[in-house]
């Protein structure tokens, strides 16, 4: 087989050839520089900036609040994409378009304004203040915008999947005798299942390189509150660039795992898709 | 079946009684619920951008834009946006050309790795051009010798949000002309319209609205960039700060009014984003 199929059209040559020249010196040099930066190091200096124990804190910092973030994404993402795909109520369109706002919001504004809500004398903070809750500088906070960023992955990735469920199955099996939770159990969330999944991954993998809108209300104190790329962050300010770019590599590498992840739960929801139809 | 009262095989309407009210039960937690979870980590800060901008009057909001740094700001975020959707409009076109109009070889790797910069940390996408072009970086010395400043000013900016804003364009298009098919393209060829022709004639008005839809997207994405911006910026009042970078400054000085003040602009322009995007899915034209 040849490298492409005969076709009339023309523009192949043009468009292929600036298309991969293009993607090449935008994205796939500048990121191999980044890889034959934390290369060339020595092992021993690589272990020492990739396991220190201020990084080792970043890691559990960025990994434990962007998985917080993401379940509390694939719990109520599942509830709005629900509520948006199977009941009317006013303003429902409104609501809609508004699951998209994170995404189209920068991240300094996400991050300033949480802060300001979520702050001790704030809209929501004064009232967790009492009861003992700080957000604003800790790790719930981190947490709070992780989940805020994350929400739009997790609630579209579910609403084509809930549009989908085959609604004369549910009235079947409930004219049959059978419960909302066996329906639920049995017919939906078997349906929603690698929906779910994947929307649960891209808001993982979305939350754990966030940066912007963290910053603000993370307090950034080492060890503590303070997240991965924060940490590659000051490793530049101090030009130690190849710790820099260890840092970054072992980000990159979860990337693409993330990415390889996505397409796996993908691919499989589509096999089940394309079982269930015939 | 005995069991069951009369009616209730009959459709949505005649359930049996405990079930219609759990349903109204269940039908409003989940309302209730989602409103609640919207209204607390999204409306409550949409909100308060704008109470806190307009904190001290109408007056002290618009007075915040005379700033010199504060116009500066807006008006490189517009260059950068300016200089950067263009490019990566061509390129999204000639991606979805190369990728939906033929069939080689290779072609879901060449997918894979346009989608890449939306998987990669923003701080990464910065950090790549530090290395590449700052002062201790591959190209460091030599620019130097040759006074060109590409980390800390115009080009690195720019650089960076073509890096995170690269896919946007392609990832609506591709699947869209894939799906539109080749066969008005392979007739109009066939009739002996030239290429250029067949790409403004036929293609370009059938991918019109997905087009817009990439444009508004990476234009959105392209003002609104902090991390790999703020890595490669250097943080220069007037010259090297973005809206978004701005903001950062003006918040850490306590200058609330006129971060928000600069806040609210970017808010609004992601409502307007949002309202191209409903606009554009109201035309027929839908996501995946």
């Amino acid at each position: 087989m040849s490298f492409r199929q005969p076709s009339v059209l023309p523009g192949f040559g043009l468009t292929f050839g600036f298309t991969t020249f293009f993607l090449s010196a935008i994205v796939l040099l500048p990121l191999a520089a980044l890889v034959i930066a934390a290369g060339s190091m020595h092992l021993t200096d690589l272990v020492r900036v990739v396991f220190s124990a201020r990084a080792l804190g970043s890691y559990r910092l960025s990994f434990g609040a962007s998985l917080l973030a993401a379940s509390i994404n694939l719990v109520f993402g599942f509830i709005i994409a629900w509520t948006l795909t199977r009941y009317e109520f006013p303003g429902r369109k409104l609501i809609d378009a508004l699951i998209d706002m994170p995404f189209a919001l920068p991240t300094a504004v996400s991050g300033i304004a949480l802060t300001t809500v979520f702050a001790q004398h704030g809209w929501i903070g004064r009232y967790l203040e009492p009861l003992g809750i700080k957000v604003a500088y800790t790790w719930l906070g981190v947490t709070l915008a992780l989940t805020l960023i994350s929400m739009p992955f997790a609630v579209r990735a579910v609403q084509p999947a809930l549009l989908e469920v085959r609604r004369e199955l549910e009235e079947a099996a409930e004219t049959l005798g059978a419960g909302r939770f066996t329906v639920f159990r049995r017919i939906i969330l078997p349906t929603v299942l690698p929906a779910l999944l994947t929307g649960f991954t891209l808001a993982f993998a979305r939350a754990v390189g966030e940066y912007g809108s963290v910053i603000f209300i993370a307090g950034n104190l080492p060890m503590k509150t303070e997240i991965t790329p924060l940490l590659i962050v000051i490793h530049l300010e101090e030009f130690d660039y190849q710790g820099a770019a260890a840092l970054g590599v072992v980000m990159l590498t979860i990337s693409f795992a993330m990415l390889l992840t996505i397409n796996l739960l993908q691919a499989w929801g589509r096999r089940r898709h394309v079982r269930a139809a015939h | 079946m005995a069991a069951l009262p009369p009616g209730a095989l009959a459709g949505n309407a005649t359930r049996p009684g405990q079930h219609t009210w759990l349903h109204a039960l269940v039908r409003w937690l989940f309302i209730a619920t989602s409103l609640g979870f919207l209204a607390a980590v999204l409306l409550a800060p949409l909100a308060t951008v704008f109470a806190m901008a307009l904190a001290k009057g109408v007056d002290a909001y618009l007075y915040s834009f005379s700033d010199p740094d504060t116009a500066a700001a807006i008006r490189l975020t517009l260059l950068t946006a300016a200089v950067v959707v263009p490019i990566n409009t061509v390129f999204g076109l000639a991606a979805a050309w190369a990728i939906a109009k033929f069939e080689f070889r290779g072609k879901s790797v060449l997918i894979t790795l346009i989608d890449l910069p939306l998987a990669i940390s923003p701080v990464i996408s910065g950090m790549v051009f530090v290395l590449l072009f700052g002062l201790h970086g591959w190209f460091g010395l030599w620019l130097q010798e040759h006074d060109i400043s590409i980390v800390f000013a115009l080009p690195g900016i720019m650089l960076a949000t073509m890096f995170v804003t690269f896919p946007y364009v392609a990832r609506e298009l591709i699947p869209l002309m894939q799906q539109l098919g080749n066969d008005e393209e392979e007739a109009a060829i066939t009739l002996g319209a030239g290429g250029w022709m067949t790409f403004f004639r036929v293609t370009l008005p059938k991918v019109r609205w997905g087009l817009v839809y990439g444009m508004v997207l990476c234009n959105a994405r392209a003002m609104g960039e902090f991390g790999a911006v703020s890595v490669v910026s250097g943080h220069i009042r007037g010259l090297t700060n973005t809206m978004p970078l701005h903001i950062e400054i003006l918040y850490n000085e306590y200058n609330f009014v006129g971060a928000f003040a600069v806040a609210s602009l970017l808010t609004l322009l992601a409502a307007v984003t949002l309202m191209v995007k409903t606009l554009v899915e109201r035309t027929g034209y839908r996501r995946r």
